[in-house]
């Protein structure tokens, strides 16, 4: 080729926030990056205007994101995105409403509203970015941490077990759950382009990187040992259904957990609404 | 003229109304005694004229669904009791940084913890002040009547949106949970105000910018400008800033902002105080037996006055000084341990003796007790 | 440091097996180097190890030739410090 073509790269400089410097406060290799790529791509394809994307997240390393794309950004307190998500949403049925938490925020301090967002079915798409530590106060262990893993409130190894978002989110009436790894960026960008496009509760939980405490303390290398210990490590779900469960120790399983047709929340709301003759 | 319609109407839901009137289309709450009925009444109001209630989980995602709901364009509003409220200050503390206009109406009963289900207080009056961690002006309006409740509650609505702040409106469960005959006021009779929105393009608008009066226009979702809301401290273009050149700034202008403009909020009732040598300072269910109180001793001779505290916070400073200054002694009436007593005795000059009539076993001052007091100290 | 270096004599598509032409166009792939912060995913992560570290540890075109635009390497950039000039 002569001459350059245009640049399908280059759409990821367009969602940045113009007014905010580069590069980010994140760490060398943080996962948190390639998933905001992958957003990004997910909602340029989908053609979605910037005005009404609403991006909330709570406290954390991933909750840094909104601050960095060029959507309405709602930067709340630790744990209470999707409360605060509910009212944007339900406000305003109209806007496309995205949670970015971690684990910690979501599941911690923040499971009492992730249940109920789940439960809800309200059209809102969380994504869930599980590096199994609380990365921005200094490396403390949260509710995905594994048993026996070291974190800086776990000196001696987690006795505490851990559990798995998106069982949660499925039991709890999400309807549509996903997991995937910052190595697998492009199935995670169809899962969030899947998790957009559906209406309901769509969780997609990101496995992600924190090298600077988790991979530090469990002596699991840098972001690149890291990443690709996701990649040795994933499954595939319907490969995951024939393993036994000793197969399965340690290992990923990526896919789209849970798909199911529900009704969604603002419409059922709407409804009611619709029935009382209820105007503006 | 047409008449005006009278009806028999329940405290709580005639807060329900006040907030309909003054164009709350957003409730999200949580139930919990002796408040619920607001959220029931919005319940059934909300989606008739095409507004959306929710029960959330808990009181934290209660006020947080509020101001989400608020930043995204509407009037939203809350209602809870003292537990509740507990459990709401730190989002209401980012209603405070994030300049967020809101409503939350703490229907009072005893406490402190689960204490008092179904008997009156007055004892959240400092936390409505102080609630949040952190330095920041609150404003808070405490009706006395079920006709004032309506009245406030457009007030609180009014003092939102003007100041781009949560308001919050203390009730208690005597009044939440009494009936009174009320008129309602005709569409259009009561002023409404609404927050002030940007009219400069998205690539002019400072979020957070220094206006005049220290209010900045707050866009609705969708408009087009797609600013950061943070509870970090910010610079006025919303971004995070450890800079005490921006930090001190910020926080001035919560401050000020409201301050600066007090006279806007200070609502006051005054009955015969201009001869006055002794007078009550009381608010919410206590004036009622204050200003009855003072009808009686008057007919005995006795030069007595009353001043009704309808704004509570910002404390009235000015206002009090003012009214009292001819009086020698004046008696704060509340259902607590103390708490606005201490503010009075703060501005007063020391020459003006600061007596306390104070109840908190869970029953309301009555006339009598005020007379008795009255005596006392005669 | 943003050209397309080669070391070595050309090499012709039929030998590296990628299907783009790059000597006589721009180069596959441009860095932004103040962006980058020297996380090496790129480099690790390529199928065809286009990249090799540099001083700082931040990705050179060692064999912008072998590059066949599987974008791997942009998609994984935590600091969006990668672009390509093909796709």
């Amino acid at each position: 080729m002569a001459t350059a073509v245009k640049q399908k790269s280059d759409v990821i400089l367009q969602y940045l926030r113009p007014s905010k410097k580069m590069p980010s406060v994140w760490c060398a290799g943080c996962g948190d990056g390639i998933i905001m790529s992958a957003i990004i791509r997910a909602i340029d394809k989908l053609g979605y205007s910037k005005d009404e994307v609403v991006m909330v997240s709570g406290i954390g390393c991933s909750s840094r994101m909104p601050i960095y794309l060029d959507f309405n950004a709602l930067h709340t307190t630790h744990g209470r995105a999707l409360a605060f998500a509910t009212g944007v949403k339900f406000a305003r049925p109209e806007l496309k409403v995205i949670v970015i938490t971690g684990d910690g925020d979501a599941l911690a301090i923040g499971g009492n509203h992730f249940i109920h967002a789940c439960r809800r079915n309200i059209d809102i798409t969380a994504i869930l970015i599980n590096n199994s530590i609380y990365g921005m106060t200094g490396g403390q262990g949260s509710p995905t941490t594994p048993s026996n893993a070291f974190s800086t409130t776990t000196p001696y190894g987690n006795v505490e077990k851990h559990f798995e978002p998106c069982e949660l989110a499925k039991a709890a009436g999400a309807s549509y759950v996903g997991r995937s790894t910052v190595y697998h960026a492009t199935q995670m960008e169809k899962m969030i382009i899947e998790g957009l496009e559906h209406r309901g509760f769509s969780l997609i939980e990101v496995v992600s990187n924190c090298q600077t405490y988790f991979g530090r303390l469990n002596r699991q290398g840098d972001a690149v040992a890291m990443i690709k210990s996701f990649k040795e490590r994933a499954v595939m779900l319907g490969k995951a259904k024939k393993m036994t469960e000793q197969e399965l120790e340690g290992k990923i399983v990526i896919g789209t957990i849970h798909r199911a047709d529900k009704t969604e929340f603002c419409d059922e709301y709407q409804r009611v609404v619709d029935s009382l003759k209820g105007g503006k | 003229m047409a008449e005006k319609k009278r009806v028999l109407m329940l405290g709580n839901q005639a807060c329900v109304q006040g907030a309909i009137y003054a164009g709350m289309r957003f409730f999200a709450g949580y139930p919990i005694t002796p408040s619920t009925e607001i959220a029931e009444g919005c319940s059934r109001e909300l989606p008739k004229i095409g507004g959306r209630f929710v029960q959330m989980e808990d009181e934290i995602g209660s006020i947080a669904a509020v101001i989400g709901a608020s930043i995204a364009g509407l009037k939203a509003m809350t209602a809870t009791s003292g537990p509740g409220y507990s459990l709401m200050v730190e989002n209401i503390g980012y209603a405070y940084m994030t300049e967020t206009p809101c409503v939350i109406v703490n229907v009072q009963r005893g406490g402190p913890s689960t204490g008092l289900p179904t008997k009156i207080s007055q004892s959240d009056t400092m936390q409505a002040r102080w609630g949040p961690h952190g330095d920041f002006t609150a404003i808070t309006v405490a009706p006395s009547t079920i006709g004032d409740i309506v009245i406030e509650t457009i007030r609180a609505f009014n003092l939102a949106e003007r100041f781009r702040t949560p308001v919050t409106i203390l009730l208690d469960e005597v009044m939440g949970h009494m009936r009174e005959i009320i008129t309602l006021p005709e569409p259009g009779e009561v002023e409404l105000v609404d927050r002030v929105r940007p009219t400069c393009s998205p690539e002019e608008f400072v979020p957070f910018e220094k206006t005049p009066n220290l209010v900045s226009p707050m866009p609705r979702y969708g408009d087009g400008y797609r600013y950061i809301v943070t509870g970090l401290t910010h610079d006025t273009m919303g971004f995070t800033t450890n800079k005490p050149a921006e930090i001190a700034p910020k926080l001035d202008k919560l401050k000020h902002k409201i301050e600066d403009y007090v006279d806007e909020i200070t609502k006051l009732r005054v009955e015969k105080i201009d001869d006055a040598e002794i007078a009550f300072i009381s608010y919410g269910s206590v004036s009622r037996a204050a200003f009855q109180a003072i009808d009686i001793a008057r007919k005995a001779g006795v030069k007595v006055g009353g001043v009704q505290l309808d704004t509570i916070w910002p404390f009235p400073e000015k206002e009090l000084v003012d009214l009292c200054s001819r009086c020698k002694r004046v008696i704060v009436a509340e259902l607590n341990m103390g708490q606005i007593v201490n503010e009075v005795r703060r501005v007063l000059p020391p020459d003006i003796v600061v007596d306390s009539l104070l109840r908190y076993d869970g029953e309301i001052l009555t006339p009598l007790q005020l007379l008795e007091k009255l005596e006392e100290v005669l | 440091m943003n050209d397309s270096s080669r070391t070595g004599e050309r090499t012709s598509n039929a030998t590296t097996g990628s299907k783009y032409d790059y000597e006589q166009g721009p180069p596959p792939l441009n860095i932004n180097y103040d962006w980058c912060k020297a996380c090496n995913i790129c480099i690790a992560l390529c199928p065809k190890q286009v990249f090799e570290p540099d001083r700082d540890g931040k990705p050179v075109l060692a064999h912008p030739e072998n590059c066949t635009q599987c974008t791997i390497c942009w998609v994984h950039c935590p600091d969006f410090a990668i672009t390509s000039n093909y796709k």
